[in-house]
């Protein structure tokens, strides 16, 4: 439905599961990738499945040298940079009183500062391009906030702040930024939960299932594309109705 | 004129789409030359590709007007 043929697309996070899935949707949909992330061995082996119009740009986003370095590699590999996904995250959950100065900091570096820096770096060619699509990988949390993940829950509210300011900037100029917020999402993370645990997530969804990771590649598919272009500011929330926003 | 000048300001006229007359050494972009602050990023972008050099962002704030862009540019090429 949504063709993507020509354009090039960056993802960050491309070794988790929903990483990968958003990497082979925009693949899918005719679009170069770029599959960013810290781990080579899983990239390598996405990008061997998805053959052609796949590279591979390992990038630890703790170094503020190697995000700033990574939209440039990225442009240079496959030839522009015009889509640009940030969805690696990571979390340090503790309960807030115990939270260590550390466990804050390295999820605001990550999840929050990269992203920053990538947007940063990554808009430069966009303005000049006068086309250029960004998605910010949210979570429901930023919005409904999560006991025990007040450093995660802040970086991903402070995407949605970051995400809309930008869009304001760049709109006239064909960007577009916007910010997909998944909710419980079926993943490795996901699969070490017991079944109880599992049905009491389910008990709090009115579709009574976590979401594919192909369903938030779906929603990203979407703001990526030619079809989104009236679309900026906004937050896709994708989580079965656990938080209608 | 400078050669400078004249690549700077064929480029100030392009982008901002102003009467090369307007375009004079105390002309400010922001002001007389209707840029708002996104197209003096995009200018000093611009001027970075037109003579291969870079224009750090401290300096970039201090470029204002035609004049500062054509002195700024001449000292660093």
């Amino acid at each position: 439905m949504f063709d993507l043929t020509g354009k090039t697309a960056l993802v960050t996070g491309a070794s988790g599961g929903i990483g990968g899935a958003i990497a082979r949707a925009l693949h899918g949909a005719g679009a170069t990738v770029g599959l960013s992330g810290t781990r080579v061995e899983p990239l390598e082996a996405l990008a061997a499945e998805l053959g052609e119009r796949a590279h591979v740009l390992p990038c630890n986003l703790s170094d503020p040298a190697e995000v700033d370095a990574l939209p440039k590699a990225a442009a240079e590999a496959m030839g522009g940079l015009d889509i640009l996904v940030n969805n690696a995250g990571i979390t340090r959950d503790q309960v807030f009183m115990r939270m260590s100065d550390d466990d804050w900091q390295s999820v605001l570096d990550v999840n929050l500062t990269a992203t920053m820096r990538l947007c940063r770096g990554a808009i430069r060619g966009m303005m000049k391009a006068r086309w250029g699509r960004i998605v910010n990988i949210s979570s429901i949390v930023g919005a409904t906030g999560n006991p025990g993940q007040a450093n995660y829950a802040a970086s991903k509210a402070g995407l949605v702040g970051m995400t809309k300011s930008i869009a304001y900037e760049v709109a006239s100029r064909g960007i577009t930024a916007n910010c997909v917020a998944p909710g419980f999402i079926a993943t490795a993370m996901t699969d070490k939960l017991s079944d109880d645990q599992k049905a009491k997530i389910n008990g709090q969804i009115p579709a009574a299932r976590m979401g594919s990771p192909e369903e938030i590649a779906a929603a990203v598919l979407y703001l990526a594309s030619q079809e989104a272009g009236y679309v900026t500011g906004a937050t896709l929330h994708v989580n079965g109705g656990m938080a209608m926003l | 004129m400078s050669d400078v000048a004249d690549r700077v300001k064929k480029i100030v006229v392009e982008h901002l789409g102003v009467e090369e007359d307007k375009v004079t050494d105390s002309a400010s972009f922001i002001d007389d030359l209707g840029a708002d602050s996104l197209d003096t990023v995009e200018l000093v972008m611009a001027f970075e590709e037109e003579f291969g050099i870079e224009i750090p962002d401290d300096a970039a704030e201090g470029i204002q007007t035609f004049g500062d862009a054509v002195k700024f540019i001449s000292d660093a090429a």
